[in-house]
């Protein structure tokens, strides 16, 4: 796999729409090329070269490229928007937008993500080792359609609205969730090891939901259904107890919700 | 608005197609003055644009379609979506804008002047909430506007219709239309509408509405009557009950039935404008068998000539409905499980807005498709039947040129049929019908039948004396075959090679180069002034006890409007 590697030349305060930091646009470009690529900073375009030091070696197949950016790119938005294969490693924090609309290829964040992280996933592997902020694999407004296929996964916390309107594929959050988490959810599954801060589910017609730690209120319309002493996925098993919801009755009812037992006496 | 001085325009050696003075298809040049069309004149300071073999055409009347108004804009606010995916930005078009069927306004009038259109008329504003239907119109640039109010529900029109108040009525409706700029008398689901704001439908023209005592029959009847009676340039402008509906079809033509006989006003044919069509064409019983009653529908046009109709045409692909008919609104949520609006304008009217997608292999909606399409082909006089999408519930108004190749051409409506659900090919006639629009057909049915049958004198046409309002297809009526080329018609039609308003050159090869902003005519009925001061009171007592706003702030100036063009119209 060929490097290209972006190194911060000075650090910006104004953002920069990156969305052309993607394998797909970078390959079958040269150095220079790359360097040249145009970028809106504010209501104006600069080049990518205005900002980064880029070095490495390019390649014609996206699926060679491992693109890594070093530094605090908390300004530098979409970046892997609609990639589809290929790799992209961000060293420090990422900006808005990173890896929306993929369709697949690889996105490692070592430090947190701002808002929008994966915004209609179709496919691909979103990976953010720190936070992440609001609209985690969620929808853009007004949108239905929302993440498809593909992985996302936060080791830290996210924000709220999470798969909003998700479709398919597969989130997993190590930390906290805030309000809204999983809304209108119409497939996939969704894991959240941390606390929840309300209003999980709403909405839900389908689609699956896990959580590991006490639940500090649930929707009304959510109904006991059973306990299940072992959670079976598609490739996994979790020991439980867990106690299983269906919901939102609001809506189909279709969608189901574990809650570990231990920690949700409350419930049942 | 523009300020360029107009020098006189020559149009050179176009093959020009002008149905209403019997022009088609001949090589003319066309000459303009002060923005109208004029009789040859030599002058040397004339602006020459050479039109060599060139199909020309008057400006695009569209007589149908909601681009402006409360609704149109909670259309625009419930998608968000298609305003991420469809924009122009500034420099492409002199404004910049978005969405797909729900268009910003300047988006909108620079779309339909490049496709030729001048001149397009918003069908469904509730009066109460006129102002904002102006206050669009006004900043959508470039073509002339008008606004219908909708009257079929309205509590004071229904009011006198049970009490038999013909002389008031007629003053309620004179005022009305003055009130609020209005230029025609729209119904959307008589009586339905109101019933709807009880959780109730009516789905027979003779069921009365509740607390009002008339049926839909009377509604239509009344108010078609004191329309032919004042005199209106436009006929009554309807949207039939139990649109959508599998088994419409008889309705529909139980509708025409009511009118059958009826005396229109002066030189005037018809006494109907039925719309959209294509929703109420539909025979079966359920979903199950749902299937075209286009055939039908077409037969009675065929042998009546007191009706007009619109397609209301189906192409595929993601839309926004949006109509006055709430009910119909809630029952297409419920099919559909998408976000929805539906809403309640107090004693006139109501509303519903819900996205929807047309899809190819969907076997009611190749069905819808096919209908629209054997309606304009089965019905023989194109003066009868004129082109829309109902903009944008069977589509945006931009879908207009693809519908023009469909009609022109047999092999371009087989390679559709062969993409869509069988059923369109099973369940309708289309594969067997034939018939193939001709460049004046089309002419008829996109702007010199809607222009007349909108009364508007200067439109759809290029007499001397008509407004200069002219669309240059890059197309060649003389080498060019329509029915072998669709995709040709189809770039042509997208595009005019020059647009003209007013004598203005405001479009040239896609692109807006001049954005002069159009008249909005509304309609000043010269009635006495007596009858209106009886009918002021009524209006007056109904404001005080029942309207959330004064009767005040309801009423809209002539300053209000960016460029006010009455018609002054003596019963």
């Amino acid at each position: 796999m060929q490097e290209i590697m972006l190194v911060f030349k000075e650090k910006l305060k104004v953002p920069i729409e990156a969305e052309v930091i993607s394998p797909n646009t970078f390959s079958g470009k040269k150095m220079n090329e790359i360097a040249g690529l145009k970028v809106w900073h504010g209501n104006r375009r600069i080049k990518l070269g205005d900002v980064f030091e880029i070095e490495g070696e390019t390649s014609n197949e996206p699926e060679n490229l491992h693109i890594i950016i070093k530094g605090d790119a908390s300004k530098v938005k979409c970046v892997g928007k609609r990639m589809t294969s290929g790799r992209i490693t961000i060293s420090g924090n990422i900006g808005m937008h990173v890896g929306a609309e993929m369709y697949g290829g690889e996105i490692i964040v070592e430090g947190d993500a701002e808002s929008w992280a994966g915004t209609e996933l179709y496919g691909g592997l979103l990976n953010i080792k720190g936070n992440a902020g609001d609209y985690v694999g969620a929808v853009y407004r007004g949108e239905w359609r929302g993440m498809k296929k593909g992985l996302i996964m936060v080791e830290g916390n996210v924000g709220n609205e999470l798969a909003l309107w998700m479709r398919g594929g597969k989130i997993t959050v190590k930390g906290n969730a805030g309000s809204f988490a999983c809304a209108h959810l119409s497939g996939g599954t969704v894991m959240i090891h941390g606390d929840i801060n309300g209003f999980l589910g709403a909405e839900m017609k389908k689609g699956i939901i896990v959580t590991f730690s006490k639940l500090e209120e649930l929707l009304p319309g959510f109904k006991f259904n059973e306990e299940v002493p072992i959670l079976r996925l598609d490739e996994e098993e979790i020991e439980g107890p867990f106690l299983r919801f269906v919901g939102d009755l609001a809506e189909s009812g279709k969608g189901e919700l574990y809650v570990l037992k231990e920690k949700n006496q409350h419930l049942t | 608005m523009s300020k360029t001085p107009q020098s006189p325009l020559i149009i050179n050696n176009g093959i020009v197609y002008d149905p209403l003075n019997n022009v088609l298809g001949e090589k003319a040049s066309l000459y303009i003055k002060n923005g109208k069309i004029v009789d040859e004149f030599r002058e040397n300071g004339a602006k020459v644009i050479d039109a060599q073999g060139m199909l020309v055409m008057p400006g695009g009347v569209d007589i149908h379609t909601h681009i402006a108004g409360s609704k149109v804009n909670t259309g625009r606010m419930l998608r968000p979506e298609e305003h991420r995916v469809s924009f122009v930005p500034k420099g492409v078009m002199p404004r910049s804008g978005g969405g797909y069927s729900t268009p910003t306004t300047y988006i909108c009038g620079y779309r339909y002047a490049i496709m030729g259109y001048t001149t397009a008329f918003e069908p469904a504003t509730p009066p109460l909430k006129t102002r904002h239907t102006h206050e669009e119109l006004n900043d959508t640039p470039i073509i002339d506007k008008a606004c219908f109010p909708l009257l079929g529900n309205n509590w004071i029109i229904m009011n006198y219709l049970k009490d038999r108040e013909t002389e008031k009525l007629k003053g309620y409706i004179a005022w009305i239309m003055q009130a609020i700029k209005g230029y025609a008398i729209k119904i959307v689901a008589p009586g339905s509408t109101e019933a709807w704001s009880w959780a109730k439908g009516i789905s027979s023209l003779d069921e009365e509405v509740p607390h009002f005592g008339v049926s839909p029959k009377e509604i239509i009847r009344g108010l078609v009557e004191i329309n032919e009676n004042l005199n209106l340039p436009h006929t009554v402008h309807l949207h039939t009950l139990n649109l959508g509906r599998p088994g419409n079809y008889e309705t529909a033509i139980e509708t025409m039935r009511i009118l059958e006989g009826f005396k229109p006003a002066k030189e005037r044919k018809r006494v109907l404008h039925i719309t959209h069509i294509q929703f109420n064409s539909y025979s079966g019983t359920s979903w199950k068998d749902f299937g075209s009653g286009a055939a039908e529908i077409a037969n009675y046009l065929n042998s009546h000539e007191h009706i007009s109709v619109d397609m209301g045409q189906v192409v595929f692909g993601n839309t926004t409905t949006m109509t006055a008919d709430g009910e119909w609104q809630y029952r297409l949520r419920k099919l559909t499980g998408f976000k929805w609006v539906n809403g309640d304008v107090e004693l006139e009217t109501g509303m519903g807005v819900v996205p929807y997608i047309f899809s190819r292999k969907n076997f009611v909606n190749a069905i819808q498709w096919s209908v629209g399409l054997e309606l304009a082909l089965l019905t023989k006089d194109p003066w009868q039947v004129y082109l829309t999408t109902d903009h944008p519930n069977g589509g945006p108004f931009t879908a207009y040129p693809t519908i023009i190749s469909w009609l022109m051409s047999k092999k371009a409506r087989r390679e559709m049929l062969e993409k869509v659900h069988k059923a369109a090919s099973g369940r309708t006639t289309l594969p067997d019908v034939d018939r193939e629009l001709d460049f004046g057909e089309i002419a008829v049915i996109s702007r010199a039948a809607t222009a007349k049958a909108l009364g508007l004198k200067d439109k759809g046409h290029l007499g001397p004396g008509a407004d200069a309002d002219i669309a240059i297809y890059p197309i060649y009526p003389e080498k060019d075959d329509a029915a072998t080329e669709p995709k040709k018609v189809i770039k042509a039609f997208s595009k005019t090679a020059y647009t003209i308003k007013d004598g203005v050159v405001v479009a040239e090869k896609g692109k807006i180069i001049e954005q002069p902003f159009g008249k909005t005519f509304w309609i000043d009925v010269e009635i006495p002034d007596s009858i209106i001061k009886e009918t002021y009171n009524d209006v007056k007592e109904s404001f005080d006890k029942y309207y959330t706003i004064n009767l005040s702030n309801y009423l809209i100036g002539d300053r209000e409007l960016l460029r006010s063009s009455p018609i002054k119209v003596s019963p």
